[in-house]
C-alpha cells in the first residue's frame, strides 16, 4: 500500500519535555516560593513552625482552597465565577439556620446540603450565561450581589451562634487526624478527586479544549454549552461545601460571611499558575496558590512587616506570578517555534 | 451503484449574501471527488454544512438513502462525516495526541482515558502517514503544515465514511502530499468517499474520478475528470477569460520608494530584504503561515523587529512605531477588516476621516462638517454604496467596507500603500473596481505592497511577485516569468524560482 520510513518516535522527546518542564516550573516555583517564605519566616521567629501553628495554617488555607478549586476549573474554560463568595455565605446560613430548624440532622446530611444548595446557585449562574450569551464576569458579577442580597434577606440581621450548632459539628471545625485538621481533610479530598478527574476523564480535557479555544471546540463537537454549566455548577457546589464547613469553623455565622473572598480566590488562581485566559494550569496549583496567600498574610505580623502592607503584598505576589507565567509562556512557544523554521 | 452521499437543493444565506443556491451533489464509496471554484465559490459554505457547522436554509443531506440531519459537528462526526479545514483547528494547549482523540480518547477501567494507549495510536497515525510528530508535544507552535498534518491524522483516526478535505495540501510540501494521496487512495479503496477542495489542478486531476465546479454559490457542472481539461475547467470555474479581470494601466517605475534590508523576527520570518518602487505593485505571494502579515505588520511597526531596517525614501523607519510609518507615508490595509481595519459601530464618515482627524481640526476640535465634507469626496470618488454616510460602516457590504478602509487611507496621501488580501470576501464587480483603483494609484507614483493568496490576482496585478517560504524568501520573479507554477514550486519551498 505505501511505504513507511519514517524513524520511530522517542518515548522521551523534547516536546513532552518542554511542557513537563513547563507544569514544574509553575507548580514547583509556586511550591517553592512557599518553602522560601516559611524558611524566613522560621528564622526569624522559630515558633512559625509550632504544631498549633501549623494547624491554624492548614486551617486557614482549606475554605481558601476548596474555593480556588473550584474557581480553577471555571478558569480553564475561559469565565470566571465571582459570586463564589456569596454562595459561601448563603451555605454557612443556611447550615446555621437548618441546624436551629432541626437541631438532630446527621453532619452528613448537612454537607450534602450545602452542596446541593451550591450546586443549584451555579446552576443559575451556568444557566444565565448559557441562556443569556452574556459574560460571565458580567453575569457572576450580577449574582454576587443577587445572593448576597438573598442572605441579607433572609438573616434580617440575625446571627447564629455556636450554642445553635451541635457539639458534634463545631469539634469537626477543629478536630485533627494524625495532626491533620479534619477540614483540610475535606480540602486534600476535593483536590485529589478534580485534579485527577481533570486529567484523567474526557470531561476534564474537553474543559481544558474549550478554554484553549472555543472555535476549535465548536468545531470537534464538543458540547461547550453543557461542559462551562457544569463546571459553574462544580464551582457553586464547592463553594456551597465551603460555606458549611465555614459553619463548623467559627461556629458565629451572620450575613457577611465569606463577604468579598471572590477576589482572594480569583488571586489564588492567578497566584497558583492557572491561565486567566483558560486551557493551562492545574487545580493543584490553584490550591498550592491559596495556601501560599493564607501563609504570607500568616508570616507578615511575624515578619515585623506592617498589617496595612499586606495587601500590597499580595498584590506585588499577582503580578510576579503574571510576569513570570508571561515569560515562560513566550520562552516556551519561541523554542517550540524555532524548531519549525530552523529546517527551512 | 446508489450514491453514498446527496446534496439536494442546499441553500444557505448570510444576510443580503446567497453564498449557496440550489446545489446539487452526489458522492460516491470507493470515489474521490473533486470541487472547485474561484474563493467566494460557495465550497467552503459548503463543507461547513456538511461538518454541522452551518444548518442549511433549504435543502436535503442522504446517507445511505436515509435523510441525515445535522443539528452540530458532533452529529456530523458520529454520521461518520470526517472534515480537514483550509485552516486548522487545533487546541494549543493540548497534546498532539489529545488533539488527534478530543473527545473520543481510548479508555480503560472506570472510564478513564488510556494515556499510554492515545499516545501509540498518535505515534501509529503518524508512522502511517510517515511524518516524525511527536504526540506528546503541545500543539502550540507547530507549523501550519504540522497543523494540518495532526487534523489529517484526526480524521483519518475517525475511519470515516465520508472524507471532505478543504483545501489539505495548501501548506504541505511536495513528499508530505504524496503521503496524504496515499492514504486517502486507500482509504478511498477500502469504500470512502473522498470530497476534495483545492486550487491545485494537477492534484486535482491525479486524485479524483469526478470534478464538480461550483461559481458565484451554484454548480456549473459535474462531469467525469477523463473528459477534462484543465482550461475547460477553468473557464467554467472563471466564467470569462481570465485576462480580461484585469485592468492594469501601464506605470513609469521610479525611484526606490520602499526599502526593506534583512528583516528578521525570531521565529516567524528571517533575513528578508526587497525593495518597492514608486509606481510598482510589488506582489507578497506564499501559503498561509507563510510570514507574510507578519513581515508587514513589521514594516508598519505593529510588530518589533529583531533585526534589519525599513527605509522610506531613503529615511530609516525607528523600530515598533506605527506612529512615525504613518507620517513617513505608509499606509496599510490590513487583512481583517472588521477586525483591525474598521471601527463597526461608527459611522461611514468617521471611520474614513480617522487617520486624519488631527489634520481636520480647527483650534483642536473636530467639527462634524469638515468630516461630513471629507468624507463624501472619498465617498464619492470610489463610489461607496452606502445609504447615508452617517451610518454605521457595519451596515455596508463587504465591498463597500473594504472601499472605506482604502478611502481612509488613501486620504492621507500615502507614498507606500501595503495591502493585505485587498479583495478577500468581495464580490467580482467590487474586485475589478478596487483592482482598478491599486492600478491607479500606482499610476500616480505610489509604491505598492500587496499580500494576495489568490494567484489570479497576483499574477494580473503584479509587476513583480515576491513569493515567501516558511519564514523566508524564496523568490523574485518578474512578471514576464511569473507564471502559476513558478510562484507555487517557490511557495512550497520545493525551488528558488529565482
Amino acid at each position: 500500500m505505501m511505504t513507511v520510513d519514517a524513524p520511530p518516535v522517542r518515548p522521551q522527546t523534547r516536546g513532552a519535555r518542554l511542557a513537563r518542564r513547563a507544569f514544574l516550573v509553575r507548580e514547583l516555583g509556586i511550591a517553592l516560593a512557599l518553602g522560601l517564605l516559611v524558611a524566613v519566616t522560621f528564622a526569624v521567629n522559630p515558633r512559625f513552625l509550632s504544631a498549633q501553628n501549623i494547624k491554624d495554617l492548614l486551617l486557614g488555607s482549606t475554605i481558601l482552597a476548596i474555593l480556588a478549586v473550584g474557581q480553577a476549573i471555571v478558569v480553564i474554560t475561559r469565565n470566571v465565577d465571582l459570586s463564589v463568595g456569596s454562595i459561601l455565605g448563603l451555605s454557612a446560613f443556611a447550615t446555621g439556620a437548618l441546624f436551629v430548624a432541626a437541631p438532630g440532622t446527621p453532619i452528613a446530611v448537612m454537607l450534602l446540603a450545602g452542596v446541593a444548595l451550591g450546586a443549584v446557585l451555579g446552576a443559575v449562574n451556568g444557566g444565565l450565561i448559557a441562556t443569556a450569551k452574556v459574560p460571565a464576569l458580567v453575569v457572576t458579577l450580577g449574582t454576587l450581589y443577587v445572593f448576597r442580597g438573598l442572605d441579607y434577606m433572609w438573616a434580617t440581621g440575625r446571627q447564629i451562634n455556636a450554642a445553635d450548632m451541635p457539639p458534634g459539628f463545631l469539634r469537626m471545625g477543629t478536630d485533627t487526624v494524625l495532626g491533620m485538621p479534619v477540614l483540610a481533610l475535606f480540602a486534600a479530598a476535593v483536590l485529589i478527586a478534580v485534579g485527577y478527574y481533570l486529567r484523567h476523564y474526557r470531561g476534564g480535557r474537553e474543559l481544558y479544549a474549550i478554554g484553549s479555544d472555543p472555535a476549535a471546540a465548536r468545531l470537534s463537537g464538543i458540547p461547550a454549552g453543557r461542559r462551562v454549566f457544569a463546571a459553574f455548577v462544580a464551582s457553586g457546589a464547592l463553594a456551597g461545601l465551603a460555606g458549611v464547613l465555614h459553619a463548623a469553623r467559627f461556629g458565629t455565622i451572620d450575613a457577611n460571611a465569606g463577604l468579598g473572598s471572590e477576589l482572594n480566590v480569583v488571586a489564588a488562581v492567578v497566584v497558583g499558575g492557572v491561565a486567566i485566559f483558560g486551557g493551562s494550569g492545574s487545580v493543584y496549583g490553584a490550591a498550592l496558590g491559596a495556601v501560599l496567600l493564607t501563609t504570607i498574610r500568616a508570616a507578615l505580623p511575624v515578619l515585623g512587616i506592617s498589617p496595612f502592607w499586606q495587601g500590597a503584598a499580595v498584590g506585588a505576589l499577582i503580578l510576579a506570578a503574571i510576569g513570570l507565567d508571561r515569560a515562560l509562556s513566550a520562552r516556551v512557544a519561541r523554542s517550540l517555534r524555532e524548531r519549525n523554521v530552523t529546517h527551512v | 451503484m446508489p450514491p453514498l452521499l446527496t446534496l439536494d437543493g442546499l441553500s444557505k444565506s448570510f444576510g443580503a449574501v446567497a453564498a449557496l443556491q440550489d446545489v446539487r451533489l452526489e458522492l460516491f464509496g470507493g470515489e474521490a471527488h473533486a470541487l472547485v471554484g474561484e474563493n467566494g465559490a460557495g465550497k467552503s459554505t459548503l463543507v461547513k454544512i456538511l461538518a454541522g457547522v452551518y444548518p442549511p436554509d433549504a435543502g436535503t443531506i442522504t446517507l445511505d438513502g436515509q435523510p441525515l440531519s445535522l443539528s452540530g459537528p458532533a452529529d456530523a462526526r458520529s454520521a461518520g462525516i470526517a472534515v480537514i479545514y483550509q485552516e486548522p483547528t487545533l487546541f494549543p494547549d493540548l497534546s498532539v495526541a489529545e488533539n488527534i482523540f478530543i473527545g473520543r480518547q481510548p479508555l480503560r477501567s472506570l472510564r478513564r482515558i488510556d494515556l499510554a494507549k492515545m499516545r501509540a495510536r498518535a505515534a501509529e497515525l503518524f508512522a502511517r502517514l510517515g511524518v516524525r510528530l511527536d504526540p506528546d508535544r503541545p500543539a502550540r507552535g507547530l507549523s501550519i503544515a504540522d497543523q494540518q498534518l495532526v487534523e489529517i491524522a484526526k480524521a483519518i483516526s475517525l475511519e470515516a465514511r465520508v472524507l471532505v478535505m478543504d483545501e489539505p495540501t495548501a501548506a504541505l510540501s511536495g513528499v508530505e502530499v504524496e503521503r496524504l494521496f496515499a492514504v486517502t487512495r486507500a482509504l478511498r479503496d477500502a469504500g470512502a468517499a473522498v470530497l476534495f477542495i483545492s486550487h491545485r489542478f494537477d492534484e486535482v486531476f491525479a486524485l479524483c474520478q469526478r470534478i464538480t465546479v461550483m461559481r458565484d454559490g451554484r454548480r456549473v457542472s459535474t462531469g467525469v475528470t477523463q473528459s477534462l481539461t484543465v482550461d475547460a475547467v477553468v473557464r467554467q470555474m472563471v466564467g470569462r477569460e481570465v485576462s480580461a479581470m484585469f485592468d492594469k494601466q501601464p506605470a513609469a517605475i521610479g525611484e526606490p520608494r520602499l526599502e526593506v534590508r534583512g528583516l528578521t523576527r525570531h521565529g516567524v520570518f528571517a533575513d528578508i530584504g526587497f525593495t518597492v518602487h514608486s509606481g510598482e505593485i510589488v506582489a507578497l505571494a506564499g501559503l498561509v503561515g507563510a510570514g507574510r502579515s507578519e513581515v508587514i505588520r513589521a514594516i508598519f511597526g505593529i510588530d518589533r523587529r529583531d533585526a534589519g531596517e525599513v527605509l522610506v525614501d531613503g529615511a530609516a523607519l525607528p523600530n515598533a512605531d506605527t506612529a512615525a510609518a504613518i507620517k513617513a507615508g505608509i499606509a496599510l490595509v490590513p487583512e481583517d477588516r472588521r477586525q483591525q481595519g474598521l471601527v463597526m459601530e461608527l459611522s461611514v464618515e468617521r471611520n474614513a476621516t480617522l487617520p486624519r482627524r488631527w489634520a481636520l481640526t480647527r483650534a483642536g476640535l473636530l467639527f462634524p462638517g469638515a468630516e461630513s465634507r471629507a468624507a463624501a469626496t472619498w465617498a464619492q470618488r470610489l463610489q461607496v454604496k452606502a445609504a447615508r454616510l452617517t451610518d454605521p460602516v457595519a451596515t455596508l457590504s463587504g465591498g463597500n467596507q473594504q472601499k472605506v478602509v482604502l478611502a481612509k487611507w488613501l486620504a492621507t496621501a500615502p507614498r507606500v500603500l501595503i495591502v493585505d488580501e485587498p479583495t478577500r470576501g468581495i464580490d467580482v464587480g467590487t474586485k475589478a473596481e478596487v483592482h482598478r483603483l491599486l492600478s491607479t494609484l500606482a499610476a500616480d507614483g505610489v509604491a505598492v505592497l500587496m499580500v494576495s493568496s489568490e494567484l489570479p490576482e497576483v499574477l494580473g496585478m503584479a509587476d513583480r511577485v515576491l513569493v515567501m517560504h516558511e519564514g523566508r524568501l524564496t523568490a523574485d520573479i518578474p512578471r514576464a516569468r511569473a507564471g502559476e507554477e513558478a510562484v507555487m514550486l517557490a511557495a512550497t519551498g520545493q525551488a528558488a524560482a529565482a
